[in-house]
């Protein structure tokens, strides 16, 4: 008995002095990020009814802004992710200076602000921008594209931002894969289209679902591209979160759509997040 | 390089043009800044008609423009110091202990990146607003530490993770206490994925707009002024920051790579 209580005595300082090491950071976290959010989601109800929630659900505005948001969502996931496992690929098939340019291309911009990048593509795509320009004085075309201020242009700027977060997971799952099964695979006689369909994509899955839910999940609430790239054309959620904040000064309808999109992004990212639960511990 | 390794196949050829074109549009929208920076023109032309130097002194010459920068930096360094100086002890308990609540503790920290910026800027703002912080820089520094945290905790957990905790228990069963051991024995070690955890932070909160947006006030951060500027009127002023930021953002993330660990995924195994 005593023997093994002084065993477990250590054991148990040694666990106090972690709590005490991590008691500073949930303290601030406690106080600056959940206490703040409960209030904010608690004048949602203020006064009990669910009035706010009503408007919001009865207003033709408002369910459509949230189903765009949720297809600009799905848009750029998609896109993103047809774009990012080639280029995943390709870095983890690449040599050592192929490998340094790939990440230094990928790390650049996700290093770099998205104000920066966001004032690029306006600088890019507008009317008498970059694009159109080049395209006039070449003959190639008459009128300006119409680059910016539309759909096109924030799904190009949200891309833009959202690419590195797809190809980071999609890069370390491929990286996992066993090489020996491939060449088993191509050892068998498996063409490089079967060996990829039946062996490097299933096995890259985990990635993929992380990424996806990341990118979705990110994207919904985007605040920045759809505001400036949008030119008030393109309308997403946050914008709207933003408008009843600052203009209409309603906190209590404010904190009703943020509860909703809140809500949104935790589901969407509990069920993509459940998806690859057994798949993504299998890989590691 | 690949190509000399292995015989061409079409499969990496047309990967190889795939990634290249994904490459040329994430730099893109980098590039493009530097010859507007430096153009002779008032207004947008590409190419640009004649070199100057106007659109950076225009920015030195600006104390709008000068002090914005300087509160960024302040904001930065303080979130930064801040960010490491909760999320690494934290690190140390996330990763050690067994105690069931660090599992939920390891989520809540990460739960920042996931929940909107624009529902954590609100929720903020509205408290900060009562306790009378809006237009304090250090009411932003606190805040962008929220969102810096996990990044930190990221980079030092996984360097934790790979470190063998027998060399602190050598270390005090020669005598030393816990805390010189973690000092002199585990945190050098570390000392990778703190510059990487450090760098990280300091370019989160020196880019962050959003909750700058609502706690700044009229005392702007850089990010705030620059977007108030592309908002009135888009001069090149914008392209001479954006290229000090890009080259800013090039320093710290050439820094992190080469003194750091984590930042680069999967390096080691290159």
């Amino acid at each position: 008995m005593a023997h093994a209580s002084a065993r477990r005595d250590p054991a148990r300082a040694r666990e106090r002095t972690l709590l005490a090491l991590a008691a500073p950071a949930l303290i601030v976290l406690a106080v600056l990020f959940v206490w703040p959010l409960i209030r904010l989601l608690s004048m949602s109800v203020e006064g009990g009814t669910l009035a706010q929630f009503e408007k919001a659900a009865l207003d033709e505005l408002y369910v459509a802004v949230l189903w765009d948001s949720l297809e600009i969502a799905l848009i750029v996931t998609v896109i993103c992710l047809v774009l990012a496992y080639p280029v995943a690929m390709w870095i983890v098939q690449a040599g050592r200076l192929g490998f340094i340019l790939g990440m230094f291309f990928l790390l650049l911009p996700f290093w770099t602000s998205v104000l920066v990048r966001t004032y690029a593509w306006m600088v890019l795509l507008g009317r008498n921008g970059i694009i159109n320009r080049m395209l006039r004085d070449w003959g190639w075309i008459e009128f300006p594209l119409p680059l910016l201020h539309n759909l096109l242009g924030v799904l190009i700027g949200i891309v833009h931002v959202m690419l590195p977060y797809m190809v980071i997971p999609i890069y370390a799952a491929l990286l996992r894969i066993d090489p020996d099964l491939k060449r088993a695979a191509e050892g068998l006689g498996a063409p490089a289209w079967r060996t990829f369909l039946r062996v490097t994509l299933p096995l890259s899955l985990p990635g993929v679902f992380a990424g996806s839910a990341l990118v979705f999940v990110i994207t919904l609430g985007f605040f920045i591209t759809p505001a400036l790239l949008g030119g008030g054309r393109v309308v997403m959620i946050a914008t709207l979160i933003e408008q009843q904040v600052r203009e209409f000064l309603d906190w209590n309808f404010a904190a009703a759509l943020a509860t909703v999109l809140l809500v949104v992004t935790l589901a969407i990212y509990a069920l993509l997040g459940r998806l690859t639960g057994g798949q993504g511990h299998a890989a590691r | 390089m690949p190509r000399a390794r292995r015989p061409a196949q079409p499969g990496r050829v047309v990967l190889t043009i795939v990634a290249s074109l994904v490459f040329a549009f994430l730099m893109l929208p980098l590039v493009v800044v530097f010859p507007i920076s430096v153009s002779s023109a008032a207004y947008l032309q590409f190419p640009p008609p004649g070199f100057s130097w106007q659109w950076y002194e225009r920015f030195l010459d600006d104390p709008t423009w000068v002090e914005s920068a300087i509160r960024s930096f302040k904001v930065a360094l303080l979130c930064t110091a801040l960010s490491m100086g909760l999320g690494v002890p934290l690190s140390f308990a996330l990763v050690r202990s067994r105690l069931w609540g660090m599992r939920l503790a390891d989520k809540l920290v990460a739960a920042p990146i996931i929940v909107p910026n624009i529902i954590l800027s609100i929720a903020i703002y509205s408290l900060f607003s009562r306790l009378q912080l809006i237009g304090a820089w250090y009411g932003i520094a606190v805040a962008h530490t929220i969102l810096a945290l996990p990044f930190v905790v990221i980079l030092v957990s996984a360097g934790l993770r790979t470190f063998d905790e027998a060399q602190e228990q050598a270390a005090m069963g020669l005598g030393a206490s816990w805390g010189v051991a973690v000092w002199r024995i585990t945190l050098p070690q570390l000392r990778p994925s703190l510059i990487a955890a450090g760098f990280l932070a300091f370019v989160t909160s020196f880019d962050e707009l959003v909750i700058a947006m609502f706690l700044s006030g009229a005392s702007m951060t850089l990010p705030k002024k620059m977007f108030d500027n592309i908002m009135l009127e888009i001069d090149p002023t914008i392209a001479a920051v954006s290229v000090m930021q890009i080259v800013l953002a090039c320093i710290c993330l050439g820094a992190a790579a080469l003194f750091g660990r984590g930042v680069v995924p999967g390096a080691a195994t290159k």
